[in-house]
């Protein structure tokens, strides 16, 4: 995983709550199962009716060119665990999300692709809403996961918490199965002795050909 | 502090605990999970970075394939009756034949949605850790399992560990107090949670559905309800197990068998809360009274009794600005019925709502009866098995000589991964489980409803209240 140290660019401000994974990625009505994930990033909401580019769409304005930091509302990637809209976020730079509140499935996907996600307390997040909008792409934002703060113009650094483990795991850019390998010794004893437990958990034979299956519903 | 001899549990806390394999130096719990299914939409690319790592598949055993997001439902489909389709279908066969994983291939007679075959063919056992790398998994936690949706990323962590890392969420327990008058189903009641505690209330939780309401249900009722679980923002919610659930189990063909069965029943009756246990959040609800629920707007929440009216704008300007974008998607006003509003697409189908005893109950209604002039009506089973079950009982008989269409089964028109997908400006009334903008097609409107409302608003051609003669 490409690890998360510090970054600096445009910041987008989509500030309505509840964005959901369907508006980030929706399905594509041609679909592949190598799809252009630039193109699918909010494919629905960048497009008007005749299909054309709609110019007014933050992400279609000029100075959001080069999106890095995307600045949300309330539980933001509610919805299905597509990790799509992660994936096309990446894809257009996007490496930091600075939201009022994130879906918990939403934040563990960010986590998993070196995103850095960042809940600010109410207070702080208004602030620096209005600090986003006044400067509508002019200058860059900056997010600092060393000394864990944000900054750009219109005011003074802006301080944000995260979890120890997390930030060391997009600082390190570590692989989350390796961490869990680390542990194989433990998941074969916790097998052993649920085998001898709970046997029921530890195999899942069928007892009969399909045949019988009639009536049981 | 001193140590209290019984310190009393959740039924979360215990099957937490049952299932903690250790903590991860990052601090996150390691959580084993016991029974592991697939799709075709997203397993694929794990498989492939599996393989580029050089990883096996830790317990293939405990692991099943299903092909469903983005099967074709119509009559006599091959893989390629939806052309776009084959690639996914074709990947995941290879991926799961590569890993030696049992695959539900689209011709195979107990194909269907995860979430529906997992539980009536007894994967899912009460107790049992669950996952699905699709966040409808809670949905058997109706049969009192720990279920969690996950991303591709952790699908292929479990794969490869047959464990998930997580941290520990908090504990909500749900009391649904009362009973439910005749044609308010589970779904009705799941639409008011989320109308009470909001898309996001439940961040953060596990979710316990409890109280009279919650027991009283049939084991289908209890999958219905917890499927909504992921729409109030929670990845888990169960019902505790008891004598419905165990009954409704035995004899399934991957349950237990003899005395294992014995052993593993003994051990599914201490499966409660404890009294006094202690929960984080408490909801009641008090569902007396409850009349059948449908959504207006374009999230879950955003959800009336249908005799009430669209509620009118928020005074607060975030949630004014949410629900006049809503409206105007929708193509309603506020302080409007949606009673007599003309519909003209109808699906019955998903995760949420297309097991046997979904479809026996929209067919009671439709009995005999016709579909509306210019209305398109779709059944799609949630498996082959239920689709059998309703062929034995002349159920698609019931659909198809009123004008529906009977589908394969699949997920079909729920997102519409398969191609089923309505036009822009239909009116959609639904028995699926999300109303986002453009789900079901682009421009489609979508009403979320139990079977019985989207069963009668097919032969009105709008929208009634199935508890009256329409
Ligand atoms: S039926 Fe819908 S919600 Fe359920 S698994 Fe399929 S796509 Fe997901």
């Amino acid at each position: 995983m490409t690890p998360f140290t510090t970054i600096s660019g445009a910041a987008v401000p989509m500030l309505e709550n509840d964005i959901n994974t369907d508006q980030i990625a929706p399905v594509p009505t041609k679909r592949s199962l190598k799809p252009d994930y630039r193109e699918l990033l909010f494919f629905r909401a960048r497009r008007r009716d005749d299909d054309t580019l709609d110019p007014d769409f933050v992400l279609n304005r000029p100075q959001f060119a080069e999106p890095r930091i995307l600045v949300a509302g309330h539980n933001f990637g509610c919805g299905s665990s597509r990790e799509a809209a992660v994936w096309a976020l990446v894809a257009v730079g996007i490496r930091c999300i600075i939201a009022r509140s994130l879906a918990d499935l939403y934040r563990e996907n960010c986590l998993q692709n070196g995103v850095l996600p960042i809940e600010l307390p109410m207070e702080a997040a208004v602030a620096f809403e209005a600090r986003v909008l006044a400067s509508d792409g002019a200058e860059p934002f900056a997010v600092d996961l060393y000394s864990q703060t944000i900054s750009g113009p219109g005011g003074a650094p802006i301080p944000f918490e995260i979890a120890a483990a997390d930030r060391i795991r997009l600082l390190e850019g570590l692989d989350d199965i390796g961490l869990t390998l680390k542990h194989q010794q433990d998941i074969a004893a916790w097998e052993t002795r649920t085998r001898a437990a709970s046997p029921w958990l530890q195999s899942a034979i069928r007892w009969e050909p399909a045949e019988v299956q009639e009536n049981v519903l | 502090m001193s140590v209290s001899p019984y310190q009393p549990q959740t039924l979360f806390d215990k099957l937490w605990s049952a299932h903690l394999v250790t903590q991860r130096l990052d601090g996150r719990d390691i959580i084993y999970i016991d029974r592991h299914v697939l799709h075709e939409l997203h397993a694929p690319h794990a498989f492939e970075k599996l393989q580029a790592a050089s990883r096996g598949v830790r317990r293939s055993d405990l692991t099943f394939s299903m092909q469903d997001h983005t099967v074709a439902t119509k009559p006599g489909r091959t893989e390629t009756t939806n052309p776009d389709s084959a690639q996914f279908l074709r990947a995941m066969r290879a991926g799961s034949y590569r890993n030696g994983i049992r695959l539900f291939d689209i011709d195979d007679a107990e194909q269907g949605i995860s979430h529906v075959v997992a539980p009536e063919l007894g994967m899912v056992l009460p107790g049992a850790t669950h996952a699905v790398p699709d966040s409808h998994a809670c949905t058997v936690g109706g049969l009192g399992a720990l279920a969690f949706g996950c991303g591709t990323t952790e699908l292929e962590h479990i794969l490869a560990t047959q464990t998930i890392a997580l941290k520990r969420p908090k504990r909500m327990r749900v009391r649904l107090d009362g009973s439910l008058g005749p044609f308010v189903t589970a779904k009705d009641v799941a639409l008011r949670i989320i109308a009470e505690i909001g898309v996001s209330g439940g961040r953060g939780y596990a979710i316990e559905y409890a109280g009279a309401v919650a027991r009283a249900m049939s084991i289908e009722s209890r999958l219905t309800l917890c499927n909504l679980t992921i729409e109030m923002g929670a990845r888990s919610g169960f019902v505790a197990p008891d004598d419905t659930t165990f009954a409704w189990l035995e004899g399934r063909p991957y349950a237990p068998r003899g005395p294992e069965w014995d052993r593993a029943l003994a051990h599914w009756r201490t499966l409660t809360s404890d009294d006094e246990a202690f929960f984080d959040r408490e909801v009641v609800i008090n569902c007396a009274g409850l009349e059948p629920q449908i959504t207006w707007g374009t999230d879950p929440s955003q959800v009336i009794g249908i005799t009430q009216r669209v509620p009118d704008l928020a005074a607060d300007p975030e949630t004014k600005a949410k629900m006049e974008r809503a409206l105007a998607y929708m193509g309603l006003e506020p302080g409007t019925s949606l009673l007599g509003l003309p519909v003209n697409r109808i699906f019955i189908g998903s995760c949420t709502n297309a097991r046997i005893t979904d479809l026996r109950a929209a067919a009671d209604i439709i009995r005999g009866r016709q579909v509306a002039a210019g209305v398109q009506a779709l059944v799609v089973p949630g498996s082959t098995t239920v689709k059998r079950q309703a062929e034995s009982e002349g159920l698609d008989r019931v659909f198809l000589d009123a004008g529906f269409l009977w589908g394969e089964s699949g997920c079909s028109m729920c997102a519409g991964s398969n191609g089923d997908r309505g036009l822009p400006g239909d009116r959609c009334v639904s028995t699926t489980n999300r109303n986002f903008e453009g789900r079901q097609g682009r421009g489609v409107r979508t009403h979320l409803v139990g079977p019985e409302m989207a069963a009668a608003a097919a032969i009105a051609g709008r929208i009634v209240d199935q508890r009256s003669s329409f």
